[in-house]
C-alpha cells in the first residue's frame, strides 16, 4: 500500500483538499478547465491513490502497480492533481498545465504523462481497454488490479455496454470501475440526454457487483473501495459515485451547472480561499 | 436500381452473391488457411502471441489457432469496438494480439477505437482482416473498398495487402518481428498459391520486381498482382512486354523501388489495386511520382467511386475492371 503509516501522515481529507487545490491552481494557470468535475471527483481520487492502490511514485511503470485508466480524458486536470499529490508528477509542472511542450495537456494522453495509462478524450474507450488489461493481468497471474474511472455521459456510448457485458462474461474480478454520476454532460443534465437509470439494477442484471455511494462522502467511498477489493464473487466491480459538481467551493457548487464552467480571473483566488475556509470549519 | 448488369450473350448467368466466395480460379493451385497455420507456427516460439476475434474466428482462419492454443484465444463476441480496445489492453500488458474480423468492420465500425487505443498509443497489435476490397459478392455491407485509404491515413499504422498463400505465410512472422501496429488484409479459406514460382520472399516495406518488361510497368498489390502476372503472360502472346512490380506494403511505401522502376523511360505505368480509386496504392504512387518529378504516362486500374453491386465475383470483377481479361483489355486500349 502506498498509504504512509506515519502518525503524521496526511488524512484522506487533507489529500482530497490538496487535489482540489492543485486542480484550482492549474485552472488558474490556463484561466479555464473542467474544474467543476475535478472538484467533484477529488474525494474518489484521494481514496483511490491514498487508500486503495499500490504504486511506486518513483517508478510509475512498476509492473506490480495497480493500473488507473482515465476514460474521461477531460478529467485530466483532476488526475494530474492527484498524480502531483502522489509524487508521480513534480509539483513544479503544475505551472505548465495546457502550455506548449507541457507533459500535462488539457486532455489526458498516455504518451504525454507519467502515470497516465491510456489516451482518453474520445469517450467510451476506457472500459474496453480495461477488459483487455484485466485479461492480460490474469494471463500473467498478476495480483495487480485495474481501476477505471468514467463519466455518466459515457453510458450513452454503445462501446461501454459491450465492455460491461464482456467484463462479466470473462469474470474479471480484478477490475474495479467507478462511474462519476454528476448528472452533467455537454448539452445538459445526463439523465435528460439519454436516461441510464435505474443504473444499479441494470449493472447488477449485467452481472456486476455494484455499490452506489455519495462520492463526496470520504467514509462511504473508502467503504465502497474496501468492499469492491474484498468481494468474493468472481464478478467485475462497479462503484456508482453520485457527486456534486464544484464540490468544496461553495460558490461553484451553487453556480448554474455547466459542463465547462466559467470562472472569472479574480475568482480563482476566491475559490482557493473558499477551499481553505471550508477545510478549517 | 442496381444490379450486376445484363449477362453478355453466350456467357452463363452466375447466381451466387454469397458472403464468402473463393477468389481462386477453377483448377488454380491453393493452400488452406495459410494465416491460421502460420500463426500457430509463430505461437510455438512466441509465448506473447494471443488470438482475438469478434465472432469471426472460423471466417478469418483463426479457428486453426484456437484449436492449437485454446487458452490463448479470446472470443470477444460480435463487438468490434470492444475487440480493438481489449486488444490495446492486452498489448499494454506485454502481449501481442492478432485481432481478426472482416475488413469492413475494422475500417468502418471500429475506426476510432483502432485510431485512439492502438495507433495513437502505438500498441503492438496486429489486425488481420478478411474480405478486403471486392472479395465478397454480398454487397457494400461486406465490401471493404476503402480500407487501405482509411488505414493509410492513420499515423503509426503499417498497411499490408498480400497476394497469395505463400506471401501470407511469410507476413505473419515478419509483422511479429516488427514492433508496432499493423493492418493486414487477409485471404482465407482455400487461398491461391502463385508467388512460390517467382522465388519470392516477403520483406516488410519492400516491393519486388516479379517480371521485367519493356512496354508497360504494372505496380500492384494484393490479388491484383496475381491478375497482373496473368495479364502480362497473356499480353506477351500479343508481343506486349509487361513488367510487374509487386508492392504489398502500402505503408510505408517502397519509394526507392517504385521511383527506380517508374523512371525507366518509355513505359506506361499502370497501378492495379483491389480498392477504390480514391486514396489507395494508385494515388499513393501518383503523389510520389509527382513529388519526385518522375512523370511517366500513368493509368489506374481500381474499383470505381461508387457503391458496388451484389453478384457473383467473376461477374463483378469483369464489370469493375479488375479481372485478368479486363486488365489485359484496358492495357491494350491504352497502348493503342
Amino acid at each position: 500500500m502506498a498509504t504512509p503509516t506515519l502518525a503524521n501522515a496526511p488524512t484522506l481529507a487533507q489529500r482530497a483538499r490538496s487535489i482540489r487545490r492543485n486542480a484550482l491552481l492549474m485552472g488558474e494557470v490556463q484561466g479555464q478547465g473542467y474544474i467543476a468535475q475535478a472538484l467533484d471527483i477529488a474525494d474518489v481520487l484521494a481514496v483511490a491513490y491514498f487508500h486503495a492502490m499500490r504504486f511506486r511514485a518513483e517508478d510509475p511503470a512498476w509492473e506490480g502497480r495497480d493500473r488507473f485508466l482515465l476514460s474521461n480524458g477531460h478529467y485530466a486536470i483532476a488526475l494530474y492533481a492527484a498524480l502531483i499529490e502522489a509524487g508521480i508528477v513534480p509539483e513544479a509542472e503544475l505551472q505548465t498545465y495546457g502550455f506548449d511542450e507541457s507533459r500535462l495537456p488539457m486532455s489526458g494522453m498516455a504518451s504525454y504523462t507519467p502515470g497516465m495509462e491510456m489516451s482518453g478524450g474520445s469517450l467510451g474507450l476506457g472500459l474496453g481497454i480495461a477488459v483487455g488489461m484485466a485479461l492480460g493481468l490474469k494471463r500473467k497471474k498478476s495480483a495487480a488490479r485495474i481501476f477505471t474511472l468514467f463519466s455518466d455521459g459515457e453510458l450513452d456510448e454503445g462501446s461501454k455496454w459491450e465492455a460491461i457485458m464482456s467484463a462479466a462474461h470473462h469474470k474479471l474480478d480484478n477490475l474495479i470501475a467507478i462511474v462519476d454520476v454528476n448528472n452533467q454532460q455537454a448539452d445538459g443534465p445526463s439523465k435528460q440526454m439519454l436516461g441510464f437509470e435505474p443504473l444499479v439494477d441494470k449493472l447488477e442484471a449485467f452481472g456486476w457487483f455494484v455499490q452506489r455511494v455519495d462520492g463526496n462522502d470520504l467514509d462511504a467511498v473508502v467503504g465502497a473501495f474496501d468492499a469492491a477489493m474484498s468481494h468474493a464473487e468472481p464478478k467485475p466491480r462497479m462503484i456508482v459515485a453520485d457527486t456534486l459538481m464544484g464540490k468544496g467551493v461553495p460558490f461553484l457548487e451553487q453556480r448554474e451547472k455547466n459542463h465547462f464552467i466559467r470562472v472569472e480571473p479574480h475568482e480563482w483566488q476566491l475559490a482557493l480561499s473558499a477551499l481553505n475556509a471550508g477545510d478549517q470549519s | 436500381m442496381k444490379s450486376a448488369g445484363s449477362t453478355p450473350p453466350g456467357k452463363p448467368r452466375l447466381t451466387t452473391s454469397a458472403m464468402i466466395a473463393s477468389i481462386a480460379a477453377e483448377g488454380q493451385r491453393t493452400k488452406p488457411a495459410p494465416f491460421g497455420h502460420a500463426l500457430v507456427e509463430l505461437a510455438r516460439s512466441r509465448e506473447d502471441v494471443v488470438g482475438m476475434t469478434a465472432d469471426l474466428g472460423k471466417y478469418t482462419d483463426l479457428h486453426i489457432f484456437a484449436h492449437a492454443f485454446p487458452d490463448r484465444y479470446y472470443q470477444m463476441g460480435m463487438a468490434e469496438q470492444l475487440l480493438f480496445g481489449a486488444a490495446s489492453g492486452l498489448a499494454a500488458e506485454g502481449f501481442m494480439p492478432f485481432a481478426t474480423t472482416y475488413a469492413v468492420f475494422a475500417s468502418r465500425r471500429a475506426y476510432d477505437f483502432i485510431h485512439q487505443t492502438i495507433a495513437e498509443e502505438d500498441r503492438n497489435v496486429k489486425i488481420a482482416c478478411a474480405l478486403p476490397g471486392l472479395t465478397s459478392g454480398y454487397g457494400p455491407s461486406h465490401q471493404a473498398a476503402e480500407d487501405l485509404a482509411l488505414f493509410r491515413a492513420m499515423p503509426n499504422m503499417t498497411v499490408i495487402d498480400p497476394c497469395d498463400a505463400h506471401e501470407i505465410e511469410q507476413i505473419v512472422p515478419a509483422i511479429a518481428a516488427h514492433r508496432g501496429p499493423v493492418y493486414m488484409r487477409l485471404l482465407r479459406g482455400q487461398v491461391p498459391l502463385v508467388l512460390d514460382e517467382y522465388n519470392y520472399r516477403f520483406e516488410l516495406g519492400k516491393a519486388a520486381l516479379l517480371r521485367d518488361g519493356a512496354d508497360v510497368l504494372i505496380i500492384s498489390s494484393g490479388i491484383m498482382t496475381m491478375r497482373a502476372l496473368e495479364a502480362a503472360q497473356a499480353l506477351s502472346d500479343d508481343r506486349v512486354s509487361v513488367g510487374v512490380l509487386h508492392a504489398p506494403t502500402i505503408k510505408p511505401l517502397d519509394t526507392e523501388a517504385i521511383l527506380r522502376e517508374a523512371a525507366k523511360p518509355g513505359r506506361l505505368v499502370v497501378v492495379a489495386e483491389n480498392h477504390t480509386v480514391i486514396g489507395g496504392l494508385g494515388e499513393a504512387v501518383a503523389a510520389l511520382l509527382m513529388r519526385s518529378g518522375v512523370h511517366p504516362a500513368f493509368r489506374q486500374i481500381a474499383l470505381p467511386d461508387e457503391f458496388l453491386a451484389a453478384g457473383a465475383l467473376p461477374t463483378l470483377h469483369d464489370r469493375y475492371g479488375i479481372s485478368t481479361a479486363e486488365v489485359k483489355r484496358q492495357i491494350k486500349e491504352w497502348l493503342r
